[in-house]
């Protein structure tokens, strides 16, 4: 089954080279990294936590968001779902290992990371993080296998993995839950320090995650012989649209609790992240082009004429992935330093290599997906 | 089909092999360093277990057990020196603290930092502008209920029982940084280059760090278990710094505490910091 990865046309081979190219240069750049340290980067003694970080957090959630097809389709056995929902299982798996990947480049000592299971430290949200991550890789490549596995063979699935299955639902809402708390219990960041933050993710999660899986889906459609049909893909949008405005609707309860009261230590971050403060503003373009892709995505979606045309879904899919990504993937962790604990503000610009690690665990996960789906669409027959 | 599942998990093995070889050959290019490390930090870990000799409290009677180390910071004798840096230089020459060119890599353990983003929650824009813009010497605080022992995914950061002191285990360090985002008052540094090359004179009682790791104030820990005050104590010659055990009743400390209005920063955090500071 998983050696139809290692088979495949000319289009095939190029788009994985073009992969192993990016990955070959960042890992060039994260040996200079672990050769001279994270000076390399643009962190420093008072943003110690960028783009690295940013992305995991944002990864964590498109692998939590596999639940938005597991669940409808094994609970509530919405058929609709029943070929999409490998898709998002394989996502989930190259999105953890993505999150991995991105807390292994952001360590300082990243050949102790077993340090982390030889004094196991329940206090510390991290440890919970790496134990519930690590558990939902484990779920996922096991269900997502054994059940392609029966479809090879054109039988059902063996019945010991339904409560497997049904364990993952939960499990994918814990992910990013615990998630959140590495950041939301903190006396030192009042930025963070905001009870909504975990049902944020969530919704960011559940609009970014399943946006994604639209537009793979699509382009799949395209490019081979998978097509989901219309039903799901529609599905699909209506979990995105609800998922996106529960997202803004919470943005907005955060900035009017910052605003309303207007406590310094919570407002100043919301004016770092729109406004700037002083002289230093290079968050501000970006934060407003979430901003504006955000309401574009919600007309695209909320509209039904403009949600059933699948052209326009595609641009508001993207709107919402892009938008959610700015959002969490570059403000939502720097701006908890920025002013910090001093109330003095150091900004933060990621460095080129800082980018170009980072490209290398997307492409990484990429890759990782790309010949997951490969094997999917080989079971299936379903190939060009 | 089986067949080719194998091969083809023969050729992920082989790729896997080749990729986990690489970590420790470049693991061995550094081992002599690591080594020079640990032998100096022995005598600092042993330091860490036993009890200071000098407060040997129960046997000698003179101070209670546990011991619960403070500082009290007389900022109103200190302002008057502000280009005064004795206590900086000493506890960096003694610990071996790096002075790097470019800010973005500084690591500090004691510095002077304007008074009005020290205490920004008490400023007051009619206030006194000489004392807003007065330096005010900070540390780590040493917290009762240290936010950074809490968040360590490694137990490398830990609170002592016997004396309270937040230490810290550079060896067991992973360099996550979690401990900098969690400490309210920024007294946390990470290593993000090799400090060695930029130490100017290392001290050989002392260990030195590697890359990739978090550092902070100890309280100078390994001469108290000689009997000595902190080196920034010790080297301050107008008497702005005052250290001393809270537990015993008649120390100076709690004696400066009773007849002094004192502040702590950001006491609202519930973090009970053992720095005190007369302004």
């Amino acid at each position: 089954m998983i050696e139809n990865a290692l088979k495949g046309g000319k289009r095939y081979w190029s788009w994985i080279a073009f992969l192993l190219v990016i990955i070959a240069v960042g890992g060039l750049y994260w040996l200079r990294q672990f050769n001279e340290g994270l000076t390399i980067t643009g962190l420093n003694r008072d943003v110690s936590w960028g783009l690295y970080i940013a992305q995991f957090t944002f990864m964590v959630g498109v692998a939590a968001s596999a639940v938005m097809v597991v669940l409808p389709y094994y609970l509530h056995n919405y058929k609709a779902f029943g070929k999409i929902t490998i898709l998002g299982e394989f996502v989930a798996v190259g999105a953890c290992i993505m999150c991995m990947g991105f807390i292994f480049v952001d360590m300082g000592q990243p050949f102790r990371i077993t340090n982390v299971f030889l004094h196991p430290s329940p206090n510390s949200m991290m440890f919970w993080d790496t134990v519930v991550l690590m558990g939902y890789l484990v779920l996922n490549v096991l269900i997502s296998f054994v059940t392609l596995h029966s479809e090879k063979k054109s039988i059902a699935p063996p019945k010991w993995i339904r409560p497997i299955i049904i364990l993952s639902i939960p499990w994918a809402v814990s992910i990013h839950t615990v998630t959140a708390f590495l950041y939301a219990g903190l006396v030192a960041r009042p930025f963070w320090m905001t009870a909504v933050m975990a049902p944020r993710f969530l919704a960011t999660a559940f609009s970014a995650g399943p946006a994604l899986l639209i537009l793979l889906a699509l382009i799949l459609r395209k490019n081979t012989k998978f097509d989901t049909g219309k039903e799901p893909i529609q599905k699909l949008a209506i979990i995105v649209t609800y998922a996106m405005i529960m997202n803004v609707f919470l943005l907005l309860m955060e900035i009017f609790t910052a605003v309303y009261s207007g406590i310094p230590e919570h407002l100043d971050h919301f004016k770092y992240l729109y406004f700037g403060l002083g002289e230093n503003t290079a968050l501000v373009p970006w934060m407003w082009t979430s901003a504006v892709l955000a309401v574009i995505a919600l007309v695209l979606l909320i509209v039904p004429q403009f949600r059933k045309n699948e052209t326009l879904l595609i641009w508001g899919c993207i709107a919402v992935f892009i938008s959610i990504w700015i959002d969490k993937g570059m403000g939502m962790i720097v701006t908890g330093y920025i002013p910090n604990p001093l109330h003095t503000v150091t900004e933060y610009v990621p460095t080129f290599p800082e980018v170009m690690i980072t490209l290398m665990v997307w492409a990484l996960g990429g890759l990782i997906i790309t010949g997951l789906y490969k094997v999917a669409l080989s079971v299936r027959k379903q190939l060009v | 089909m089986g067949v080719d599942r194998r091969k083809f998990v023969k050729i992920a093995g082989a790729a896997a092999l080749g990729l986990t070889a690489a970590p420790p050959i470049k693991l061995f290019s550094s081992e002599t360093e690591e080594k020079a490390d640990t032998s100096l930090c022995n005598t600092a870990t042993d330091s860490c277990v036993c009890k200071p000799p000098e407060v040997d409290p129960v046997e000698q009677g003179l101070k209670k057990d546990p011991t619960r180390w403070a500082m009290v910071v007389n900022l109103g004798e200190c302002r008057k020196h502000e280009d005064c840096k004795d206590c900086i230089l000493a506890c960096h020459e003694t610990h071996n603290v790096p002075d790097f060119p470019k800010k973005k890599d500084e690591v500090k353990w004691i510095w002077k930092e304007q008074f009005s983003h020290a205490f920004h929650e008490v400023e007051n824009e009619f206030g006194d502008e000489e004392l807003n813009h007065s330096p005010a010497l900070l540390l780590c605080n040493h917290c009762d209920n240290p936010p950074c022992v809490k968040v360590c995914p490694t137990q490398a950061t830990w609170k002592r029982e016997q004396d309270g002191i937040v230490m810290m285990d550079w060896h067991r360090c992973i360099g996550c940084r979690y401990c900098l985002a969690a400490c309210p008052y920024g007294s946390r540094s990470f290593n993000y280059r090799d400090p060695r090359p930029h130490i100017k004179e290392i001290n050989t009682d002392f260990p030195t760090r590697m890359r990739g790791v978090v550092e902070k104030c100890t309280f100078c820990d390994e001469r108290l278990a000689e009997g000595k005050l902190p080196a920034c104590v010790d080297a301050c010659k107008y008497g702005c710094l005052t250290f001393g055990d809270l537990e015993d009743a008649d120390s100076k400390v709690r004696e400066l505490l009773h007849s002094h209005f004192t502040i702590r920063r950001k006491p609202g955090l519930g973090t009970q910091p053992e720095v005190f500071y007369i302004v």
